[in-house]
Formats: C-alpha cells, sequence, structure tokens
C-alpha cells in the first residue's frame, strides 16, 4: 500500500508537515505563535495538564464516545460492517468540543483573559462559548453574516452561553472572512488574547495542537475496535472540511495497514465550480497562515467554495491532509450535496441517529463504495456530529416533506 | 544599474520619506493612475502600490474596501504591472508593490519577478510572508535584483528584530503598533518608546506604518524613524469625495500637508 511510513513524525521543527503547513502570518503574530508552542511544549509533559483534561473529557465532555455497530445501515449497503465512532453524543453534539476544552486549559495556563474564535455552522462557536462559560472567560465569536441568519439556532445558544457573537459583513460573509476578522482581532489584541482555532488549519502549531487534541477519537477507537473485534478496523471514512474529525480519526493509525479514506464535499458535482473538494480540484497555495491545497483563481485570489454543509464550506484544507494526499497515505473522495442529503435521511431511517450533514458525507461516500469492500471487513466512520442543527438547511431544500 | 531604493536609501542629504500607498484599481485603474500620479507630484520620495487580495487578514476597513473595489472590476496582477509602466515613464522614485503572497506564489514566483523587473517594480512588501517562509521568494528577488522589505512589530523580540533587519535589503517597515492598517488611531508615549528602541537596535533605516493620518501623528512618528507610509487615510479621503475626480486633489492636498510637516525635520 502506498504512503505508509513507520516513522511518520510531523510536523518538523519548522512546522512543516512534507512541503505544508508553515507560518505564514503577520510579523505581530509570530510571538503569540511562539508563545503558544512553547506553553503548549510545556503542558504535554505536565502530568497535572494531562489528569485535567482526561478529567474534563470524561466529566463535562462524556468520553469515551461509543463504537457502535450501524447493523441495519451495514444490511442496507450489503458489505463492509459499518462501526460508528459517535462523537455526536459528546458535549454540544460533535466532535469540536475535543478541542475547545484542551486550548481553553492551554489558555488559562498561559494567564490569557479573552477568548476570540471563528466559525462557520456555529458547532466550533458553540463549543468554544460553552468552555468560556465553564472557565468563566468573555468569549467574541465572529461568524459570516451570512452564516449568522442560516445557522441561527447556534447563534442563539453561543448568546445563551454568554458569547458575544459578532457578524462579519466583510468579503463573502462565510467561513473565510469570519476567519480574517478574527485574525484580525487577535492582531490587535494579540497580549491578553487568546485565539481558539476550531480546525487543523492556521499557522503552525495550531494543526499539530489541533490534531492531538482530536487524536483521541482514534485512541479510543483502536482500543475499543481491539475489544469489540480483536483487532484494528479495516478501514476508517471521515469527512474532510478543514480536516479536524478526520485527522483526530486517523492520527493514531498512521503508521498501521489501516485503510484511510477523507471524504469531502463536491457540492454541486466536481465540475460544477460549485464544491469544496480542495485536495480533490484545488492546488497548493497560502491562505490562514498555512501552505496547503486551497482553491483560487488564475490571479490567486480565493475562490467562493459551496457544500450543503456549512462545516465543509471552507476553501482551505488542514496542510496535514494535504501532505497525507500527495504521500498516497490517504485517499480522498468527494460526496456531492444531494448523496450527503439522501445519505442524512437513510441514517436517520434505518439507525435512528439524525447525523450532521457534514458527516453525512462521510455516510453517502461509504453506501456508495461499499461493493468494494468485503462483507466481513469492518469499516468505522467518524459520525463527526448530530444533525439537529441542519433541519432548518433540510427543510429549505424540501426535503422533510 | 542600481536599485532605485538603494540609490534612494544611500543618498547623503535623504530627508524623511513620505511613503504613499495606494491600491491598484481602486476605485477604478484610471483613478488610481491619478492617484499614484498625484501622491508623486505632491512630494512622495517612494510609493507603494497596493496589490489587491480577496482575504486581507492584516488590513483595517479602508484596504479591506479598496481592494474589494478593485476586485470587483477584475484588477490583477497585469494592472499592477501595466500601472508600474505607465508611472516610469514620468518618473524616477522607487516603487514598491504591496500585497499578500498567494497571488504573487501562484504566478510562480520566476514569472512573477521577471515581470515586476521589467515594468519597472524596485521592491516588494509581503505582510503575510515573515522571513522563516521566505527563503525561494529572497532567491528570486536577490536574481531580480529587488529589493525586499520585512515587517517587524512591537511585539518582535530583539533577536527577531536582528533576523528581519538581516533580511531587509535596504530598509525596514516598522509596524507602530499591535493591530491591522487604518486611519485614525492616535499614538502615544508608549509608541515614542516603541520606535526609539528600534532606532537603537536597527542600523537600517526604517519607515512607520500602521494608522498614520494626519501631518502631526506623521511628525510624530519622524522623530524617531526615517519615514511614514500613508495608506488608509487616502482611502478615506476618496471615500468622503464619493470616489470622485475632486478625490485626487484632495490626496494631493492632504500629501502637500504631511510633506510640509516633515521637511525641516
Amino acid at each position: 500500500m502506498r504512503g505508509i511510513d513507520k516513522k511518520y513524525n510531523f510536523p518538523d521543527a519548522r512546522g512543516r508537515y512534507g512541503l505544508f503547513g508553515g507560518r505564514y502570518v503577520p510579523e505581530t503574530v509570530i510571538y503569540a505563535l511562539d508563545e503558544l508552542a512553547a506553553a503548549y511544549a510545556k503542558a504535554q509533559k505536565d502530568r497535572r495538564f494531562k489528569a485535567e483534561l482526561a478529567g474534563y473529557l470524561k466529566s463535562f465532555v462524556g468520553r469515551p464516545s461509543p463504537l457502535y455497530f450501524a447493523e441495519r445501515l451495514t444490511q442496507h449497503v450489503g458489505s463492509p460492517r459499518i462501526w460508528f465512532k459517535r462523537e455526536d453524543l459528546n458535549h454540544t453534539g460533535a466532535h469540536k468540543i475535543n478541542n475547545t476544552v484542551g486550548q481553553i486549559l492551554l489558555a488559562l495556563r498561559m494567564r490569557k483573559t479573552r477568548i476570540i474564535a471563528e466559525t462557520g455552522a456555529g458547532q466550533h462557536g458553540l463549543a468554544t462559548a460553552t468552555v468560556c462559560a465553564r472557565f468563566g472567560l468573555p468569549c467574541v465569536i465572529y461568524m459570516g453574516a451570512e452564516d449568522v441568519i442560516r445557522q441561527a439556532p447556534n447563534v442563539e445558544k453561543m448568546r445563551l452561553l454568554g458569547a458575544e457573537v459578532v457578524p462579519v459583513e466583510s468579503g463573502s460573509k462565510t467561513l473565510k472572512d469570519a476567519t480574517n476578522q478574527a485574525m484580525r482581532d487577535w492582531v490587535t489584541n494579540i497580549r491578553t488574547t487568546f485565539y481558539i482555532i476550531g480546525s487543523v488549519v492556521g499557522p503552525h502549531p495550531y494543526p499539530m495542537i489541533v490534531r492531538d487534541l482530536q487524536s483521541v477519537i482514534g485512541k479510543e477507537t483502536k482500543v475499543q475496535s481491539l475489544k469489540i473485534l480483536g483487532k484494528l478496523p479495516d478501514a476508517l471514512v471521515a469527512c474532510v472540511g478543514g480536516g479536524s474529525n478526520a485527522i483526530g480519526l486517523f492520527y493514531p493509525f498512521i503508521r498501521s495497514k489501516v485503510k484511510l479514506i477523507g471524504i469531502e464535499a463536491a457540492g454541486h458535482g466536481l465540475d460544477s465550480g460549485k464544491h469544496s473538494a480542495t485536495l480533490t480540484k484545488g492546488k497548493p497555495g497560502v491562505l490562514h497562515g498555512s501552505y496547503s491545497y486551497l482553491l483560487f483563481d488564475a490571479e490567486g485570489q480565493i475562490t467562493l467554495p459551496h457544500s450543503v454543509s456549512a462545516g465543509l464550506d471552507y476553501p482551505g484544507v488542514g496542510p496535514e491532509h494535504s501532505h497525507l494526499r500527495d504521500s498516497g497515505r490517504v485517499e480522498y473522495h468527494s460526496a456531492t450535496d444531494q448523496e450527503a442529503v439522501d445519505a442524512f435521511k437513510l441514517t436517520s431511517r434505518l439507525e435512528g441517529i439524525i447525523p450532521a450533514m457534514e458527516t453525512s458525507h462521510a455516510i453517502a461516500w461509504l453506501v456508495a463504495n461499499g461493493r468494494t469492500f468485503r462483507r466481513n471487513q469492518n469499516v468505522v466512520v467518524c459520525l463527526s456530529g448530530r444533525g439537529d442543527k441542519d433541519m432548518p438547511i433540510l427543510s429549505s431544500l424540501g426535503e422533510l416533506k | 544599474m542600481t536599485n532605485r531604493v538603494s540609490t534612494l536609501i544611500g543618498s547623503p542629504n535623504r530627508r524623511k520619506l513620505l511613503v504613499p500607498f495606494v491600491t491598484v484599481g481602486y476605485p477604478t485603474f484610471a483613478m488610481s493612475r491619478q492617484l499614484a500620479e498625484t501622491a508623486i507630484e505632491s512630494g512622495a520620495d517612494m510609493l507603494e502600490l497596493g496589490m489587491p487580495f480577496s482575504d486581507p487578514l492584516a488590513d483595517g476597513p479602508q484596504v479591506q474596501l479598496s481592494s474589494q473595489v478593485a476586485l470587483q472590476h477584475g484588477t490583477g496582477l497585469g494592472d499592477l504591472f501595466e500601472l508600474t509602466a505607465e508611472l516610469r515613464r514620468g518618473t524616477d522614485i522607487p516603487i514598491l508593490a504591496m500585497g499578500y503572497y498567494n497571488p504573487v506564489l501562484s504566478r510562480g514566483l520566476d514569472r512573477f519577478f521577471g515581470e515586476a523587473k521589467s515594468a519597472g517594480i524596485d521592491g516588494l512588501i509581503i505582510p503575510d510572508l515573515p522571513p522563516e517562509e521566505a527563503g525561494p521568494f529572497l532567491d528570486q528577488a536577490g536574481k531580480h535584483d529587488i529589493a525586499s522589505v520585512f515587517l517587524v512589530a512591537p511585539t518582535s523580540t530583539a533577536m527577531r528584530v536582528r533576523r528581519i533587519e538581516q533580511r531587509c535589503t535596504d530598509f525596514v517597515y516598522a509596524v507602530t503598533v499591535t493591530g491591522v492598517t487604518g486611519a485614525g488611531r492616535s499614538f502615544d508615549d508608549q509608541t515614542d518608546r516603541y520606535l526609539s528602541s528600534l532606532r537603537k537596535q536597527l542600523r537600517k533605516p526604517f519607515v512607520a506604518g500602521f494608522g498614520v493620518s494626519s501631518s502631526a501623528s506623521a511628525k510624530r512618528l519622524c522623530r524617531h524613524a526615517d519615514g511614514v507610509v500613508i495608506g488608509s487615510a487616502l482611502i478615506r479621503l476618496v471615500e468622503e469625495n464619493g470616489r470622485a475626480e475632486r478625490a485626487v486633489g484632495k490626496v494631493g492636498d492632504f500629501l502637500k500637508s504631511v510633506r510640509e510637516s516633515l521637511n525641516g525635520q
């Protein structure tokens, strides 16, 4: 199999995953990245930090999340045996909180007094607002003005939790612009403010920190597989926007022979020009602090992605995914809006689980490609979040009649 | 031929430098040309031409707006080269291009630098490209004899300031405060102390930018700095004058007044 590297050890000292990653940021920010990298290195060696994090993951987040056999979906698809890693059962309903709990503990250690974050669908904003409420830190969430309208229920929850939600009116008024605005806030308030980035994107050390914090997903999956199956699964499947749930699931398996498959959002189709399939259709470039695959035009201007799922609607992707794509260790495929909507409904009816629209892309790919696996093979899908938040979108598409 | 930046920086009777910033294609290509010409006539020592980008994360509202307007007209790097070549016929002051890395990188560094050089661009400022990531960029800049200018910030450690200075071919760009670009900032003792300490740390000259919007603030910064960059304040003037022709005159008057206040410093 291509790309298996038994000594895989990224990022390197320069924050690179092969060619990708780095720190392409304004000079003002460099100091804060150095400070964060140092604080994180220290925390990693500190047993108290680890114990504290494990404690909150258990009692506040509700981990470990179960590994669940999707029996009726398996019967429906025919092959392979499909398992769900139930991140939807976490507090706040998605994997995002694994990361925000860890980052806020770092922020507290660094004596930062204010938290900012960007959000697209609102799941990361919600997870950030939640930990800020828990630890009593003021919280500002930047969200594209378009998304504030599209994801109204999450905005209300964030406000209820005490966060200030700032609608971003610049550019395309979506996630990338919210990220720009969060960066501008950070540059301005750099000494007091901790920026909780929500995915494995941004300048080093963020992609590494978010990966490490999300790796709890893969570590548990490994233990649970050995216990339930007596062996590792044959393949892992996860959706990829920025790519945090996918890296979280994949990373502990990266040196093994387990097949790893990431699913991007093909929107209206890969050749429609309206998609978010960065790794499939993009080119390497620089945005939001790192060198990675990206969607941009002939002039190098970032183009607008599209996906029915706001969480995948981003023109970039984490630099480690770019490396894993080029090395061949992870296969990247895609599913369209319609395929995702169909999988959303199918999973709800067959399993009694309403998956997030992001997650539905991963399920959709497996439903369409299950026959490429044998009947007795075991495939784990990261059920990265619950789909309640997507009901208004489904309804507006006329899919709930 | 010596680079125009080196000639200016090395000239024995160098005055305090006035460096206006004009976004290419804002509010239109023709008007950006007029604004640049007016800036030159009004006493600019160097000119910065802004290359618009879809995601200008180091910029405040004014430069964001000018970039967005320019991109809506389809402004691209071709317009930067065209404008520079046109200005070159009438002026010998250094022209620097300022913008984000992705458009430059996606052009192909070799091609970009070749085009920049033949158009008459003398230097480049890329705010999202710190020296650590600039290896291939610097190779090309050196090959084409184009000046590289990196930024230092109030949060840069002494060690970084030294390292950044080494990477700057002629002068250093000092960000006055932690924050994004934008007009209407007031500077205080802290800014003075910061610039004064930079003065002691640096061997090369430095210009100060981000937030310079009046003669008074330009004069204050130039107590320690060797010059000032003024961008957002000019965009604000253009907006206040409805992006109409009369804005060109206002920008000229404003820059002349700044020039006046810097003379004799």
